[in-house]
């Protein structure tokens, strides 16, 4: 009981932020808030037992994530247009009768925890019983992922690396290295200069 | 704001305390993700996070000289071929591909030293992915300074 | 379809922040908002996959001894690749909004438009 408590307080704030982000304007205040919204994430999910998936939350959307925005706010100007969005309403309408036809479809979806749910019976027990003698480590988690999941744990990587390739590729520029001499030059007139 | 950030003492003397535990704990993650949470991905994104520190407080071009972009570039290649490289050995030692059954003389034997080589790669790509792309934020608010100014 | 508490009160919880999050990308113009709201509605659709996957009186799933009852481990699987590629995704839109920035002067999506439009 106290365990649904502490999860439905998480996301009582997760929504505040959340609008909070919707409302405000200045740009840098809604980077920080995301980083807040993921890390209240990643204490969600250490409460409903899902120890791995919190740590790569908090370390790659409160983390990464933050900063990258950040590096795109120094490179971009950091204040939204102060006007209201103009088709606000037909917003509000889509995102009302989305919601709406999601909750009609979870009516029948099985109870929060309940152990009889039909994804409870199928692939995880066998994953569950037979990791201990077949793989041997204690984290059931690395073991699917690293060795009966392990294909799609490769193309992850793939993706990762598309990912670096694809920002070298967007925004990689191709300079000359400076010498040490001309790079002590210009943060010499940097410095100096007394830039407001 | 008339002061670079690495002239402010307290950043400075506690990043350069800080850095060593932060990879340290880079690495223990990366090898405890079979006892405890963890495992390639947060590893490599720590790991990431300490030079990301570093880099935030000295400037791009002092991390550059620390890790050059051909050792990132390589890097990232490295790490997806150690991936795919563990199938291929599979297929060399008769079993099918990402079998690791048949990498030692017992499976079990086999399933370790299979997931421990592919976690690795994946830690790999992932920290020289991170470090690849926040270096090219950042290397381009550098050049925009500068043309700036010229 | 009985309504005992918490029953699926919690889903009715994660719906609402995914449409928060739906809301703020298609409502608004500016194109890195438009980015923080794919990451407000990413983390939203994850808090639910792994409130499917929580299973009453389990713990996390490493074995040790003594413990009976798991949480289900596969949802933490798809989700731990999905968050990878989440950031992945969010750091290429981000450095094509540098370069719209750089081409267009402004990430304002109507005005973007208009530009094109006229030229």
């Amino acid at each position: 009981m106290s365990d649904d408590l502490i999860i439905a307080v998480l996301m009582v704030f997760m929504a505040l932020t959340g609008v909070a982000i919707a409302r405000l304007h200045n740009l840098f205040a809604v980077v920080m808030l995301t980083g807040i919204f993921s890390l209240l994430g990643a204490a969600a999910y250490v409460v409903l037992d899902a120890v791995d998936v919190a740590f790569t939350e908090a370390a790659v959307g409160a983390g990464v994530s933050t900063v990258l925005m950040l590096g795109t706010l120094a490179l971009t100007n950091s204040e939204e247009k102060p006007a209201p969005p103009k088709n606000m309403l037909a917003a509000l309408a889509v995102v009302g009768i989305t919601g709406a036809v999601l909750i009609y479809g979870t009516l029948d979806m099985p109870h929060f925890g309940d152990p009889n749910a039909p994804i409870h019976h199928h692939v995880a027990p066998r994953y569950l019983n037979d990791s201990g003698t077949e793989i041997g480590l204690p984290n059931v988690v690395t073991s699917v992922l690293a060795s009966y999941r392990g294909y799609d744990t490769l193309g992850e990587t793939f993706v990762v690396f598309t990912a670096a390739a694809g920002v070298l590729a967007i925004l990689g520029r191709v300079r000359r290295p400076k010498r040490r001499d001309e790079r002590a030059q210009t943060t010499e007139q940097t410095s100096g200069g007394g830039k407001s | 704001m008339n002061q670079l950030m690495k002239e402010k003492i307290v950043l400075r003397v506690i990043s350069k305390f800080l850095i060593p535990y932060i990879l340290l704990f880079a690495l223990y993650v990366q090898w405890h993700g079979d006892f405890g949470p963890g495992g390639g991905f947060q590893a490599g994104v720590i790991f990431a996070a300490g030079f990301i520190l570093y880099a935030l407080i000295f400037g791009v071009n002092t991390v550059r000289e620390v890790i050059p972009a051909y050792a990132t570039r390589a890097l990232l290649a490295i790490g997806v071929l150690t991936y795919a490289l563990v199938g291929v050995a599979s297929i060399l030692m008769g079993g099918k591909f990402l079998d690791y059954n048949v990498l030692a003389h017992e499976p079990t034997h086999g399933q370790h030293i299979g997931i421990l080589l592919v976690e690795l790669g994946v830690g790999i790509t992932v920290a020289s992915a991170m470090i690849t792309i926040f270096c090219t934020f950042a290397g381009r608010a550098e050049d925009k300074e500068e043309d700036a100014e010229t | 379809m009985s309504l005992d508490f918490p029953g699926l009160f919690n889903y009715w919880l994660i719906i609402i922040l995914m449409m928060i999050g739906f809301y703020i990308v298609i409502a608004h113009g500016n194109l890195v908002k438009k980015i923080v709201g794919l990451n407000v509605f990413q983390v939203s659709v994850f808090l639910l996959y792994i409130t499917m996957g929580k299973v009453e009186g389990g713990t996390a799933p490493i074995l040790a001894d003594g413990i009976e009852v798991y949480s289900n481990p596969l949802p933490h699987v798809l989700i731990l690749t999905a968050i990878v590629v989440g950031v992945a995704t969010t750091a290429l839109g981000l450095a094509l909004v540098v370069r719209i920035k750089e081409t267009y002067t402004t990430i304002e999506e109507d005005e973007i438009d208009a530009m094109e439009n006229q030229g």
